[in-house]
């Protein structure tokens, strides 16, 4: 059985890739199952989709855990934990980044055994949660690595699946697609379908009795909000919002009142400052303050910014 | 017939298509609302010939249902979790009407604490309303369900409404191959709705819901409730045979898988068991004499085919994605109220708690679950309820508790100054 994993962020098109991936094997004479995982269902939170194929009926069901191929669309997700990238990847997966860096690089930075392959990033585009096409190129080069689908079938795979969006974007959709299902060309078949468990020989189960403990521990209540301070929501940011303290007028507070998130805290000077920890990226006080004060820039363009900073 | 991938949801909202309903009383709530979804764009672009109102809760939802059902149109609604439970004085209430309808539920865990994920707690909290029962494990199962459960519910003598369950995420989202039947065939094996004498009518005064009664009269309805619905156990074969010899597949009360030598056997409903027909293949080949029994009637309860079904067994892991406060799980109760006093009832019938939340249970943990029986079965020794939970995933919970421990503390501090 194939086992495919699709890792992006929610606007990318990852619950689509898994579609279209899903329905090529389906054309294919493969049983298919395809899925996505809704994680937070907002834009730029991580999300990931997956597909099953086999020559006989699929009977195994929910979140792969051992995967035979991950896909990550973007490869700001990789290093971040609630994404689950790296969950049960071992030295039989593929695993296929679209990043503008090199195999060599993700290796050793992620000291894993898996293969592997990057897709060639197209050109950089200011958010990252509108990558265009990328879905279908993750699609295409997922397909070309399993070696069973042929890009006749890809293609109409595509077309059915995007149908309803219209021919002019399946045009532009399979455009980019078929460059992504050719580059692959050199690695077609290095994805292997796994075998079921096997009864024989197989790790038992870590089980546990759970104790009872006494309602203070174990009843699920939140007092307050200190815990969710802990949860980095501003990883979900593909927009970052700045304030050019020269042009703001220290006026009443519109931006923090008007976030959604209480991510603008005022400091003891009266200004606004930002809590990127939390900040999504909605851009709402960009959008509010009245001197124009607040821009918004690229996320991953402000962190290289960072880095540079950093290092010089 | 056309095979094509569809969700879980997809699949129901076909089945009510294919059944050719007349009213959708329609409410969202996630993971179901791909089903209200689906059929308003098809009533939109004219493909299906039906009314969808959309109401202000699951309450309104279920009482329209029964209220247009008593006046003798064809009914399809769906809900979960929360609304389900939010619309339960009408399940009870419509069931009491014996109108007939058919009702999707996809299963989610209760509140508190809040999940979107499957467990069957739900479902299990209309378990004694006078509903049918039907659980799904497949997409395709639920779409011949749905056309199978209009026959079950418009039966003559039966009448009562039907829930068609399927589990969240693993089934409702998920894309599997479904043979859609043909749209004729569909529509003749379902049939004319005949209301027989209901026939509620705004414009034509009638008494159609029930007095208020004393105890006597009370009990003879209610009674009668009950036996309505063990009767679908005797007339289902029937048009189990039916659907099998229209479309070719066969659903029985009770899915069995390499049952007929199975020494040790899993018991369970839901589309885990899928999972489960893996571990048995996977257990068989390491030379195990293991079965899988999956319950796709769950109301009415197959009590006397599960005393045939598992006489001379071995051991019985009975697998509950639900769990009732201060007893464990509802299945292996009712399991253990079926083979009490049996001769040769199985020796071991151990309770399994797994699934909660749409907490996966893995392929390691269903070979674990035979070996356990077997071990207990060997030395003739019963085996005390087990929740399916790692000693990783309780250190995953200590780490939020040291957290919110935090909070805790601080929030004493703020407290005592």
């Amino acid at each position: 059985m194939f086992r495919i994993r699709f890792h992006g962020r929610g606007g990318q098109g990852m619950k689509t890739a898994s579609r279209i991936l899903g329905t090529a094997f389906f054309i294919e004479g493969y049983e298919v199952q395809d899925a996505p995982r809704y994680g937070a269902e907002r834009r730029g939170a991580p999300i990931f989709a997956y597909v099953r194929a086999d020559k006989v009926a699929v009977n195994e069901r929910g979140i792969i855990s051992h995967p035979d191929l991950v896909v990550v669309s973007d490869d700001t997700l990789v290093g971040m934990p609630a994404a689950g990238v790296m969950q049960g990847i071992d030295q039989n997966t593929v695993l296929l980044i679209n990043s503008h860096e090199t195999a060599d690089t993700w290796q050793q930075r992620l000291n894993t055994q898996a293969k592997i392959i990057i897709l060639p990033a197209q050109e950089e585009i200011e958010d990252r949660a509108e990558l265009p096409y990328i879905g279908s190129q993750c699609a295409a080069a997922a397909a070309a690595l399993s070696h069973v689908i042929s890009k006749q079938t890809f293609t109409q795979a595509l077309t059915e699946e995007l149908q309803h969006l219209g021919d002019e974007v399946v045009k532009q959709n399979l455009a980019v697609a078929s460059t992504a299902f050719d580059a692959m060309a050199p690695h077609s078949g290095i994805v292997k379908e796994s075998a079921l468990p096997s009864a024989t020989d197989y790790i038992k189960p870590e089980w546990i009795e759970l104790p009872f403990e006494k309602a203070e521990i174990s009843a699920p209540a939140i007092h307050s909000g200190a815990t969710s301070v802990k949860v980095r929501t501003g990883l979900w940011r593909t927009m970052r919002p700045v304030i050019n303290y020269e042009k703001c007028s220290g006026c009443w507070w519109i931006c923090s009142t008007y976030c959604p998130d209480g991510a603008i805290n005022v400091t003891d000077d009266k200004l606004p400052d930002i809590d990127y920890d939390h900040c999504k990226g909605c851009l709402v006080c960009v959008a509010q303050c009245p001197p124009h004060a607040i821009e918004s820039i690229p996320e991953h363009i402000a962190k290289e910014k960072e880095l540079a900073g950093a290092k010089s | 017939m056309t095979r094509k991938l569809l969700t879980g949801n997809g699949a129901a909202a076909w089945g009510a298509r294919l059944a050719l309903t007349d009213y959708i009383p329609a409410f969202p709530i996630t993971p179901q609302t791909e089903i209200i979804e689906d059929l308003s764009i098809w009533i939109d672009k004219g493909e299906m010939d039906a009314r969808m109102v959309t109401l202000e809760s699951e309450h309104s939802m279920i009482t329209a249902a029964g209220s247009a059902a008593s006046s003798g149109v064809r009914v399809f609604t769906a809900t979960s979790s929360q609304g389900l439970l939010h619309g339960m004085e009408m399940v009870y209430t419509v069931a009491g009407w014996r109108t007939p309808f058919v009702m999707i539920n996809v299963s989610r865990g209760m509140s508190s604490p809040i999940t979107l994920e499957s467990d069957h707690n739900d479902i299990m909290a209309a378990r004694d309303s006078g509903f049918l029962q039907i659980h799904c494990a497949t997409c395709q199962e639920i779409t011949d369900s749905v056309l199978m459960a209009y026959r079950l519910a418009e039966h003559k003598e039966i009448r009562v409404p039907a829930i068609v369950n399927l589990d969240g995420f693993y089934l409702s989202f998920t894309r599997e191959p479904v043979d859609l039947p043909d749209a004729e065939k569909a529509a003749a094996f379902v049939g004319e709705f005949d209301p027989e004498n209901l026939q509620f009518k705004g414009s034509a005064p009638l008494s159609q819901a029930m007095a208020v009664l004393g105890g006597g009269p009370y009990s003879y309805f209610r009674y009668e409730a009950h036996l309505a619905v063990q009767h679908a156990l005797s007339v289902y074969d029937e048009i189990a045979d039916e659907f099998a010899d229209t479309f070719g597949r066969r659903y029985d009360i009770i899915d069995n898988y390499q049952m007929d030598d199975a020494e040790y056997v899993f018991v369970m409903l839901g589309s885990f068991a899928t999972k489960a027909h893996n571990a048995v293949d996977s257990l068989r080949k390491a030379g195990w004499k293991v079965g899988l029994a999956r319950l796709r009637i769950f109301r009415p309860f197959p009590k006397e085919k599960i005393r045939q079904l598992l006489k001379g067994r071995r051991a019985v892991a009975v697998i509950d994605q639900n769990i009732s406060m201060g007893m464990g799980g509802v299945l292996h109760s009712e399991f253990a109220t079926a083979l009490y006093g049996m001769k040769d009832a199985p020796a071991v019938l151990a309770s399994f708690i797994g699934g909660l939340g749409g907490r996966d249970i893995s392929q390691q943990e269903f070979f674990e679950m035979i070996n356990e029986i077997k071990q207990a079965s060997d030395k003739g020794e019963s085996l005390e309820p087990r929740l399916l939970y790692t000693e990783n995933e309780l250190t995953e919970i200590r780490k939020l508790q040291a957290i919110a421990h935090a909070e805790h503390e601080e929030i004493h501090q703020q407290r005592d100054g």
